[in-house]
């Protein structure tokens, strides 16, 4: 079903950003309709999150959304009255069950509640601070930490019945991964549920975004998910400028994409080796984890870091890319396409291997439509969504990206999207390669006189990466207001609890590696 | 199987020698005797935990089990449980909320026992600093041995870190 921006109904103003980005103030009622409208027609939540405007003019608590429907985004604003008690705004995990941590960061963290959310729990707030403070707010400094007190008790659903009993896992995993805790409960060796428990890297960056200098946002957004690092100082960087009006040289944009895609190569070599491993062939991580050195030790040398962190920055990329390193990068793209294809035909013939990821961890495209699941889980259980290829922005309007796609939505079909996608990049990376425009790589942005708004959108390896930014004008020393960055996995790790029921612990592991999810993105 | 073989071969060895030590990483002189550190250092078990880092130096930390740097062949690996450790490997800016289960997990390793901090946020706090979300530092909630800096340190880096923290008195010749 088809809904574009004007079937909202609502006015809204165009962003001067690079992707179709429009953004409007609505009145509680048409914040019910509109998202009546996008879940009736297609189209999926993006993002939600809250500010605290109560210092401007007609200030007050404001609670945004982000809807992404056929021809672009729009990002609705919502301002609460009721000044330091804000009244709670209407409801949204009802309709987008994906909103309901969401909503609950945001009551965490501003105070501001969903009218008749269902499930009201402290989400990153573990007790470290009292359920009073809010520390997003603008009489908050951020700084005070309270007195430890004890850890807050956290109400987990119980499941109960004649042998059914509960696994604590985490914080601190087996591997070397990042901090969560799950309870699963099990009946002999099978799931009937897991609950997730996260927030435990939050970090206090969103806050930390509002005392950092505008011009160097992009370093924090580029650590909110190290993995992403790129993809995050694209979209920060792209919010930036178009808070900003500054256009960036082709050139540059050329390079965000190839540095963008290389990041992508990089953790789909990772996650295809772990993958591997985790169904107990430690050849496939041998194998891929060099390939993955391999390739990281070409970002050092063509872009002075192995993460490509803080390569991308305002106005266009640090540093250029040399005849040498391009040369260098075309012959790898050809040695790692031949050793790939090696490989995956390794995986293909190896019936132990293939016995582990076929209908494990299964998403149907109903479930995943209805969760609003995103990115390359998404495209693995049928959905095709890829802003690559849906609204497609310099460079990738001449690329013509195609979009890998499965409909079996276990584990081997995201190993299958992961091995299609790095084919493809390969392909973006060539032809990135041999078109690079001549000319300048920076440009610099002026900060706006007045406040202003921007919005970056770009699709990471994991899905896409959203970051609403708001800047003050002179008269607040253009300080951030606020710079939300959204991760894909808020999205996709409620949709890793469904993905797990009636499967075997064991296989847990191996469901967990295939989606990837970052604490980190979504901890903030 | 004869295809994984193949690879194999054609792949052959592609490990490299590992790094010296660096004694100005050492930041807590003389906590451990040397000749305790002699028997870790010929078979060292290893923790990682992220005390709440941006998953950065993690990549680098997974990096070091590759066939690059193959540090099984140096006799380190890493365990699943701080019962099994000789060495609690901690990054990120140590969040409030991984706060307890950061000083369990130290009480849970056995004595003796050695702490590298890897990364700038476990080294100072980073971009992250001291807020009401983090405790900065890892030597802010546990004894320090070794940092590394770096964002995110590079896997030789991470691996002079660890040998470092084992190898007291075996200092690279001048």
């Amino acid at each position: 079903m088809a809904i574009g921006v004007r079937d909202l109904d609502v006015d809204l103003q165009r962003l001067a950003a690079p992707l179709p980005v429009w953004r409007g103030s609505v009145g509680p009622d048409a914040w019910r309709a509109a998202a009546r409208t996008v879940s009736d027609r297609g189209g999926r939540l993006v993002a939600l999150w809250g500010s605290d405007r109560r210092d401007d003019p007609a200030g007050a608590f404001v609670v945004s959304v982000a809807y992404a429907v056929d021809d672009g985004l729009a990002w609705l604003e919502l301002p609460l009255s009721g000044g330091a008690r804000p009244e709670p705004y209407p409801d949204l995990s009802s309709l987008f069950p994906g909103a309901g941590r969401m909503q609950r960061a945001a009551a965490d963290l501003l105070g501001i509640v969903a009218a008749g959310a269902k499930d009201c729990r402290p989400w990153l707030n573990h007790g470290a601070w009292p359920v009073e403070r809010h520390p997003l707010r603008l009489d908050d400094d951020g700084q005070a930490r309270d007195a430890a007190g004890p850890t807050a008790d956290y109400a987990f659903v119980r499941v109960e019945g004649d042998g059914v009993h509960e696994i604590p896992v985490g914080p601190v995993h087996a591997g070397i991964i990042e901090p969560g805790h799950f309870r699963f409960a099990v009946v002999g060796e099978k799931v009937l549920r897991l609950e997730q428990r996260l927030g435990y890297t939050h970090k206090g960056t969103e806050k930390r975004f509002t005392q950092w200098p505008a011009l160097d946002a992009h370093r924090l957004a580029g650590r909110v998910s190290g993995d992403s690092t790129v993809a995050y100082a694209w979209a920060c960087c792209m919010a930036l400028e178009s808070a900003t009006d500054c256009a960036v040289p082709q050139r540059a944009i050329g390079l965000r994409a190839l540095m963008l895609e290389r990041e992508r190569v990089a953790n789909h070599l990772g996650d295809l080796g772990a993958l591997g491993n985790d169904a107990g062939l430690a050849f496939g991580l041998a194998q891929y984890s060099r390939l993955r050195e391999d390739w990281l030790r070409l970002s050092r040398e063509a872009f002075g870091h192995r993460l490509m962190m803080d390569c991308v920055v305002p106005g266009g990329v640090a540093r250029d890319v040399g005849a040498a390193s391009a040369d260098a990068m075309l012959r790898q793209c050809d040695a790692i396409e031949r050793e790939v294809r090696t490989l995956r035909a390794i995986y293909e013939e190896h019936a132990g291997l293939q016995d582990r990821f076929i209908g494990t961890g299964r998403v149907s495209t109903e479930l995943a439509a209805r969760l609003g699941l995103t990115g390359l889980a998404a495209r693995a259980s049928g959905l095709a969504r890829d802003l690559r290829c849906d609204l497609p922005a310099a460079p990738y309007d001449r690329l013509e990206v195609r979009m890998a796609i499965h409909r079996n939505g276990d584990v081997g079909a995201r190993a299958a999207v992961r091995l299609e996608e790095i084919f493809e990049s390969l392909r973006l990376i060539r032809e990135l390669l041999q078109s690079l425009r001549a000319g300048d790589t920076r440009a610099v942005p002026v900060l706006p006189a007045g406040p202003a708004a921007g919005a970056g959108w770009v699709e990471g390896w994991r899905g896409e990466i959203f970051v609403a930014l708001e800047l003050g004008g002179a008269a607040q020393g253009h300080r951030i207001q606020r710079c939300h960055c959204h991760d894909p996995s808020w999205h996709n790790w409620p949709v890793l609890e469904h993905a797990v029921i009636g499967n075997i612990v064991p296989d847990f592991p191996l469901i967990n590696k295939s989606f990837n999810l970052s604490y980190s993105g979504h901890d903030l | 199987m004869w295809k994984i073989l193949r690879q194999i071969v054609v792949t052959g060895v592609r490990t490299q020698t590992a790094p010296e030590s660096d004694d100005t990483l050492r930041v807590e002189a003389g906590r451990i005797q040397s000749d305790v550190l002699e028997i870790l250092g010929r078979a060292l078990a290893i923790r990682a935990v992220d005390a709440g880092s941006c998953n950065g130096c993690e990549l680098e930390i997974h990096a070091l089990n590759n066939p690059y740097y193959n540090i099984e062949g140096l006799g380190i690996r890493f365990v699943a449980s701080p019962r099994h450790a000789d060495m609690l490997l901690v990054t990120g800016p140590v969040s409030r909320n991984m706060e307890v289960a950061l000083r369990r997990t130290y009480d849970a390793t056995p004595d003796p026992k050695l702490v590298v901090a890897v990364g700038d946020c476990g080294c100072d706090g980073g971009l992250f600093g001291e807020t009401y979300a983090t405790c900065g530092r890892v030597a802010n909630i546990i004894p320090v041995d070794v940092v590394v800096p770096g964002c995110p340190p590079e896997p030789l880096e991470i691996l002079r870190g660890i040998l470092t923290a084992v190898r007291r008195g075996r200092t690279a010749a001048p």
